[in-house]
């Protein structure tokens, strides 16, 4: 049990931990799974009534909780990395601690902010909440996500990795 | 009105809730962290048709998540707060192709989709706040130009 729990999980355990965040959190707190729209709930902190409307018609209060959710997911991260594994988790490879890593992270970042708030949602949103309610927009969604990481790997793979 | 009325009525929740919230969240965090669904390597060899490890976890993940929700429907299940547990369908717009092609670019590159990235800074790896401010970055210039883009 102590080693199931220190090495990485296998995909039948995370999987199900993993879908059955969508109920647990419509049943604690009646919201819907999702992490994307915490990026627009940060905006909308930092534009404080000002700024784009996306920013300024945001509902800041409402959305609050997507900030609490994201650094419970933090908190997650840290008892994974520092209490139930035997020497930490290498999240990104070596090659990105550096000055060309820095660059690929920020641009990727930027990518992944624009893409998901465009799309109206993420991996969780789209892919695991949307499909699982039957959505068709949030398939065409997911289709679409390994559309762009397919192109960018086999295109650019070799030049970027 | 008491507190707990006017807290709803802004949008806040109740700290019971916000504690639910981060917990549900925590869990969330520890399976990305632990699954290392939010490890680069991994989600670079899914895109390489390497191994099936990330395609099985979001297979089970959808599988799992549909059978509950068809039986919180089936239970006419309503929320702790008694809130009725209604999935608002997420609406298409082009921006569902051309977003959704950019976001996948981006969890290309970084390895990381919006979860993993606060799960990875959780983990101690630092260089995951660039991610952060490079997502938020992006959130900025969408926000800034989303009238102008087709929808």
């Amino acid at each position: 049990m102590k080693d199931f729990l220190l090495d990485p999980w296998p995909w039948w355990f995370s999987g199900i931990l993993i879908g059955l965040i969508v109920p647990l959190l419509y049943l604690l707190s009646g919201k819907a799974f999702g992490v994307s729209t915490s990026f627009q709930e940060l905006g909308a902190l930092c534009a404080r009534g000002r700024g784009p409307d996306y920013f300024k018609s945001f509902n800041w209060r409402a959305g609050l909780w997507t900030v609490v959710f994201a650094v419970g997911i933090a908190l997650g991260g840290f008892t994974a990395a520092f209490v139930l594994s035997r020497d930490g988790i290498d999240f990104l490879p070596a090659s990105y601690h550096s000055p060309g890593g820095v660059i690929r992270l920020l641009v990727g970042g930027f990518l992944v902010g624009f893409g998901t708030r465009y799309a109206g949602g993420c991996t969780s949103g789209h892919a695991i909440n949307g499909i699982s309610n039957r959505n068709l927009p949030s398939l065409i969604a997911t289709v679409f996500f390994f559309v762009g990481g397919l192109a960018v790997t086999w295109g650019l793979g070799s030049l970027l990795f | 009105m008491d507190a707990k009325q006017t807290n709803s009525k802004q949008g806040f929740q109740s700290l019971g809730a916000y504690l639910r919230i981060l917990l549900v969240g925590a869990l969330l965090g520890l399976v990305l962290a632990k699954s290392e669904a939010a490890t680069w390597g991994r989600v670079h060899k899914m895109f390489r048709f390497e191994e099936a490890h990330m395609y099985l976890i979001i297979g089970v993940a959808i599988a799992v998540a549909m059978a509950s929700m068809w039986i919180l429907k089936k239970l006419n299940a309503s929320s702790v707060g008694g809130d009725p547990i209604v999935y608002q369908p997420k609406p298409y717009h082009k921006g569902v192709v051309i977003g959704g092609m950019i976001f996948g670019a981006g969890w290309a590159i970084t390895g990381a989709c919006p979860g993993p990235i606060y799960a990875q800074i959780g983990g101690g790896e630092w260089y995951a706040a660039i991610t952060l401010v490079g997502a938020l970055l992006g959130t900025f210039c969408f926000a800034s130009v989303r009238s102008r883009l087709p929808h």
